[in-house]
């Protein structure tokens, strides 16, 4: 256990450096995603201590938005007179991006598999 | 002796926060859990949405203000650096997958990344929100924790954020199977695809529920539209604030 969480705290650290030093757009604690990753990608699997570890945190990952989520308490006066606004926004821009996304893909997985079974048919006569 | 003379003291001891926060959020749980027996109800009630009111009611009933919980609940915050890292894990399980549709998932990645980021900023631009808003409405496809990140490093609100991210779950996974019975998408990695990259974690555990394959398409359209937002959402944003 103690080995996995050093390995995580190591790709933090070293994403944080890189996003700080670098001066990326990119946010250190998703850089020190990209770079376990890479890691993996490069070492073809994880160590289990370190798969061990992240998948106890991740099963919570849930609960470490509260202390965040309960910020909203101070927003009460901001958000007020843009409050619908907000909601409208949210809704629409989520019900056309699941569409689109969904609607493309079916097309494209249809399109190959068209393509698949024409090609199968050619080499069985 | 009234309850305030017992209360104000209590509330000075730091850990209250922490196991408050635990509480309300076994508490949600136990609900959430409880509420699988209506799949379509269920993201409704969502343990984090649940803790949040809950969190929100009692610190305004007792008047505690949020600065003293926050400093409290600190401990908890802070793994969200560590478990954005972790999330490299069920990305890299689920990357295995992407071989035999490799190009449609990227096409439809970009589509669906770029579109979740865009719809965001023009629908709330044409409504007039202001640009703290839109810069924390703009990462609200993604996965909480990078969003949060991303919303922090761009100038937007964290706490605005997170509670678009949630919401934004909240609402793809409860609209998906009556959106999809409407536009007649019937294939089942369509389907999970843009439940992930809409709805992240919350669309995904939806997905999960519907089946198998659904659930799996999803985790890995949420991970790849993490990476993917985070590397072009400054690039739109400041093409974006460019031209308006």
């Amino acid at each position: 256990m103690l080995y996995g969480v050093t390995i995580i705290f190591a790709a933090l650290f070293a994403g944080e450096a890189l996003s700080r030093l670098a001066h990326l757009p990119v946010p250190g604690s998703v850089m020190g995603m990209l770079l376990l990753l890479l890691l993996a990608l490069w070492r073809q699997g994880f160590d289990a201590r370190v798969t061990h570890f992240a998948t106890h945190l991740l099963r919570y990952l849930a609960l470490l938005f509260i202390p965040a989520g309960v910020g909203l308490m101070t927003l009460s006066d901001k958000i007020g007179s843009q409050g619908l606004a907000l909601i409208l926004t949210m809704v629409f821009s989520t019900l056309i991006t699941m569409a689109v996304t969904a609607w493309v893909l079916q097309f494209l997985l249809k399109r190959q598999a068209a393509k698949n079974q024409a090609r199968s048919q050619e080499v069985q006569p | 002796m009234t309850w305030q003379t017992v209360w104000q003291p209590l509330t000075q001891i730091p850990i209250i926060w922490l196991l408050l926060t635990l509480g309300a959020y076994v508490i949600s749980e136990g609900i959430y859990l409880a509420a699988g027996r209506f799949p379509k109800l269920q993201p409704v009630l969502h343990p984090v949405l649940l803790s949040v009111i809950m969190l929100i009611t009692l610190l305004h009933y007792t008047q505690v203000s949020y600065g003293t919980y926050f400093a409290g609940a600190m401990p908890i915050h802070l793994l969200l650096g560590p478990a954005t890292v972790a999330l490299a894990i069920p990305l890299y399980a689920n990357l295995q997958r992407v071989r035999e549709y490799l190009a449609p998932l990227l096409i439809a990645l970009l589509v669906g990344s770029l579109l979740g980021i865009l719809s965001g900023l023009l629908i709330g631009h044409a409504l007039g929100l202001s640009p703290t808003s839109l810069i924390s409405i703009a990462p609200k496809s993604v996965t909480t924790p990078i969003a949060m990140a991303l919303a922090q490093h761009a100038g937007g609100n964290v706490s605005l954020a997170a509670g678009f991210v949630i919401l934004t779950g909240i609402c793809g996974a409860v609209l998906a199977v009556p959106l999809f019975q409407l536009l007649r998408v019937d294939n089942e990695i369509a389907q999970g695809f843009a439940m992930g990259i809409a709805a992240h974690g919350v669309g995904t555990s939806r997905a999960l529920q519907m089946s198998e394959t659904t659930g799996a398409f999803a985790g890995l359209a949420m991970g790849l539209n993490g990476v993917l937002t985070s590397l072009i959402l400054s690039l739109v944003l400041s093409g974006w604030f460019y031209f308006f």
